[in-house]
């Protein structure tokens, strides 16, 4: 127990808990724990350009490393300006710890100045949140809202800490159990559903994985342990886009990625397998497709550390609630103690490979130098030209995403940075500054829409600021391509403020902020363009022209089920009834 | 076309959680955000220290609708224990009203012969009006209040449903 102030006894709770990088954004309210960072030696800030990139950039160290993003922000404006990183760190279960600034207790409830309900507008945006009226009580909440951040089912946890409560001093106290007095989550699965499920694995003749962000959640080993089991089971794996990197893309059990935008393998598998293992996934609308057409023959196992995930959507057969790695542990001793051996699965196989032969990923393109790029070829020339360097690549949100998705393969965890579950234009770029900080000497690729680029495009300047070599690979398509994509397919074409117009000259920014900054516009130049912007030391921004009016297929149109996939663009009738129409 | 929605059935949960700032807005805005029915709610605190309040909850739904409610209040950080009292079976539920009859003459000693049959208790008299007290199910005080619009019902108030499950265990 020391006695210090309540700004020192933040900033002291954060190196006790390891943290070394705090993005933020300075202001008022929060100008006492600003003097207590002051050349701080142990915790690095990066100062951001706009709050939301603060959250957003902690997402991607949270998601590179592991650790939870920790983020500081001002009272109102700065806490608002935070809402839209936080739900998104909600939705994808991603550990975050936000601290942010209150206005004076005795002004609270008064509207003074820069004062918001933080408690009350993130309420529902955060696993847990605190508002903290006493100097005492900070050292135990900061260590309390760690533990719920990375605790369970990670997200993200507010403190709103007053300023007079930054100014006072008080006992700084470390809980000697860190833990919550009622959240218990479960974290070792029951024997029995453990049981029940291998036995139904063993007997399965179509089987399938179906892997989420809940094995890159549950830490690499989780994803060591699925790679044994999808071995000694011998059965095909997909996974969301979550959950891309958990296995290995070139191994031939892999099917790719399911849902809307998945392959028409992986969700022809789902449709006709007798056993689905569902492994720290939700089985959100993007993956499901329609729901009474989903996986209609098969017997369900539903692994999730959060049981509201189960029977949320689709009824299962096997609940096993617990951490995705320990489950998958659980099945594979469960395996070897029954002596199971893989099955033949050499027809369910034969029918695969049949799918496959659809080859859905194909697309037609012109092969001269002078062509028009297709986006899909930009991603696959940057997947050949990055192989060998681990990159990490994060997204924007649109068509570039799900290209990124179905054309770059992954084959470890934590390389892979994407809004799912929000779908949050303007969280690739930060989220790449805040993995690039956290592993500076690994190749950080932004693949960017025009569009998305443009929401948080003021972090070039954290970029400069920090010398961190990111790569912004922009495909320029001139148009909000998914806005454009469901126009084309749903409203007879009619784009309606989906034109990217009056950009910017991406090389000219680039400049202005002091980058790198080139523009591919053939395919004759691309690969040597990519080349430069690996080669090139420090930031890179690369306008790379793509073919504007290109569509994402497959493509599973919303309300449809699996087997009514739109291959290629002949497929598409250009209208659809009003039902169709309300669904996002 | 049309929006549609599914009929559901009634039950009751009993909800422990920490006595804290906020908690009720956490928990009634869960119900909002998700499109859950809340048919009343009552809460206090029940323990000793103050630490623990108890929420009495009467929702509705289809049987997947009420397990999602119970998972999603048990994944509250601060909430400790969800019970479905309706699905234990035998539970007792209780909940009080405050209704005011005013007028005077035959329908002054109307009220005062049907509160007695309800064993309504007269707390509070002035020559023109009874403020009544009446315990039971929500079903027995819906019926009271239903009787008393035609005896000069000017206003009502009552507490929500809290609930207990019988025999000698708790919840
Ligand atoms: C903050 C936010 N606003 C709006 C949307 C809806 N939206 C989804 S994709 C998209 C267009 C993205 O355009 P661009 O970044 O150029 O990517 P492209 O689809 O062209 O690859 C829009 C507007 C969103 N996902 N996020
Ligand atoms: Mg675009």
């Amino acid at each position: 127990m020391t006695e210090m102030s309540g700004a020192d006894m933040v900033v002291q709770a954060l190196v006790d808990l390891g943290v070394d990088t705090v993005f933020g954004y300075p202001g008022g309210a929060v100008l006492p724990i600003y003097d207590a960072l002051f050349n701080h030696p142990q915790i690095k800030h990066i100062l951001v350009r706009h709050e939301q990139a603060a959250t957003h950039a902690a997402e991607g160290y949270a998601r590179a490393t592991g650790k939870p993003g920790v983020v500081l922000v001002t009272s109102g404006p700065g806490a608002t300006n935070a809402v839209t990183g936080i739900t998104d760190a909600l939705l994808d279960s991603i550990p975050m710890v936000v601290l942010t600034g209150q206005v004076p207790t005795n002004l609270i409830g008064t509207d003074a100045f820069q004062e918001c309900d933080t408690v009350g507008i993130t309420r529902h945006c955060t696993k847990h949140n605190y508002l903290v009226m006493d100097p005492d009580r900070l050292g135990p909440v900061i260590h309390e809202a760690f533990f719920i951040a990375t605790h369970g089912r990670p997200g993200p946890v507010v403190v709103d800490i007053p300023k007079n409560v930054q100014v006072a001093t008080g006992s700084y106290t470390v809980p000697e159990r860190i833990e919550h007095k009622s959240y218990r989550p479960q974290i070792e699965p029951d024997a029995d559903p453990i049981a029940k499920a291998i036995a139904l694995i063993a007997a399965a003749e179509r089987p399938v994985f179906y892997s989420g962000g809940g094995v890159i959640n549950a830490g690499p080993d989780a994803s060591a342990a699925l790679r044994q089991l999808v071995a000694l089971t011998g059965a095909p794996i997909t996974s969301t886009l979550m959950g891309l990197g958990a296995f290995p893309s070139d191994d031939p059990k892999w099917l790719g990625m399911l849902g809307m935008h998945g392959t028409y393998e992986a969700n022809m598998a789902m449709n006709r397998a007798d056993l689905i293992i569902a492994v720290g996934a939700r089985f959100d609308d993007r993956v499901t497709g329609r729901l009474d057409a989903f996986a209609p023959e098969a017997k369900k196992i539903h692994i999730d550390i959060d049981r509201s995930s189960i029977n949320k959507i689709v009824p299962v057969d096997i609940a096993i609630v617990g951490d995705a790695g320990r489950a998958l542990d659980a099945l594979i001793a469960a395996w070897q103690d029954r002596g199971h051996q893989a099955r033949d699965l050499g027809e369910w196989w034969r029918r695969i490979d049949g799918w496959r032969a659809t080859r859905c990923l194909d697309f037609p393109e012109k092969t001269e130098a002078s062509a028009e790029i297709m986006p899909q070829r930009a991603i696959k020339a940057l997947f050949d030209a990055t192989r060998g360097r681990d990159p990490i690549i994060t997204t924007e949100v649109g068509q570039h995403q799900m290209w990124a998705a179905q054309h770059f393969g992954f084959s470890a965890p934590n390389r892979w940075l994407t809004s799912g579950g929000l779908g949050t234009m303007g969280y690739g770029f930060p989220a790449a500054v805040g993995a690039q900080i956290a592993k500076p000497d690994r190749l950080v690729v932004c693949v960017a829409g025009e569009a998305s680029l443009q929401m948080n495009i003021q972090e070039m300047g954290t970029v400069s600021q920090y010398r961190l070599p990111v790569k912004i690979f922009i495909l320029n398509n001139e148009y909000m391509g998914m806005v454009r994509q469901w126009q084309e397919l749903t409203y007879e074409s009619r784009y309606s403020n989906s034109y990217s117009d009056s950009l910017p000259d991406f090389v000219k920014l680039a400049d202005a902020y002091g980058w790198t900054g080139l523009r591919i516009d053939t395919l004759g130049e691309l690969e040597d363009g990519i080349r430069t912007m690996i080669d090139t030391p420090g930031p890179v921004i690369v306008d790379c022209r793509v073919a504007k009016l290109a569509n994402c297929f497959p493509m599973i149109p919303s309300g449809a089920a699996h087997t009514d996939m739109i291959l290629q663009p002949s497929d598409v009738i250009g209208t659809m009834d009003d039902e169709a129409k309300a669904l996002v | 076309m049309k929006i549609q929605t599914e009929a559901g059935e009634r039950h009751v949960l009993a909800v422990t959680v920490d006595n804290e700032s906020g908690i009720l807005a956490k928990i009634t805005g869960m119900f909002s955000a998700r499109g859950y029915n809340i048919e009343s709610l009552t809460v206090a605190d029940i323990s000793a220290d103050h630490a623990v309040s108890r929420i009495t909850i009467v929702t509705s739904g289809p049987p997947a609708v009420i397990d999602q409610i119970i998972a999603q209040l048990d994944r509250l950080v601060p909430v400790h224990s969800v019970t479905d009292l309706t699905d234990q079976g035998a539970h007792v539920e209780r909940e009080i009203a405050l209704v005011k009859v005013a007028g005077t003459g035959d329908k002054r000693i109307e009220a005062l012969r049907m509160a007695d049959v309800f064993r309504a208790k007269v707390v509070d008299t002035t020559l023109t009006s009874f403020i009544f007290e009446i315990t039971g199910s929500s079903d027995k005080v819906d019926r009271f209040v239903a009787l008393m619009r035609e005896c000069g019902l000017v206003e009502v108030g009552r507490t929500g449903v809290v609930a207990i499950a019988r025999g000698a265990e708790a919840v």
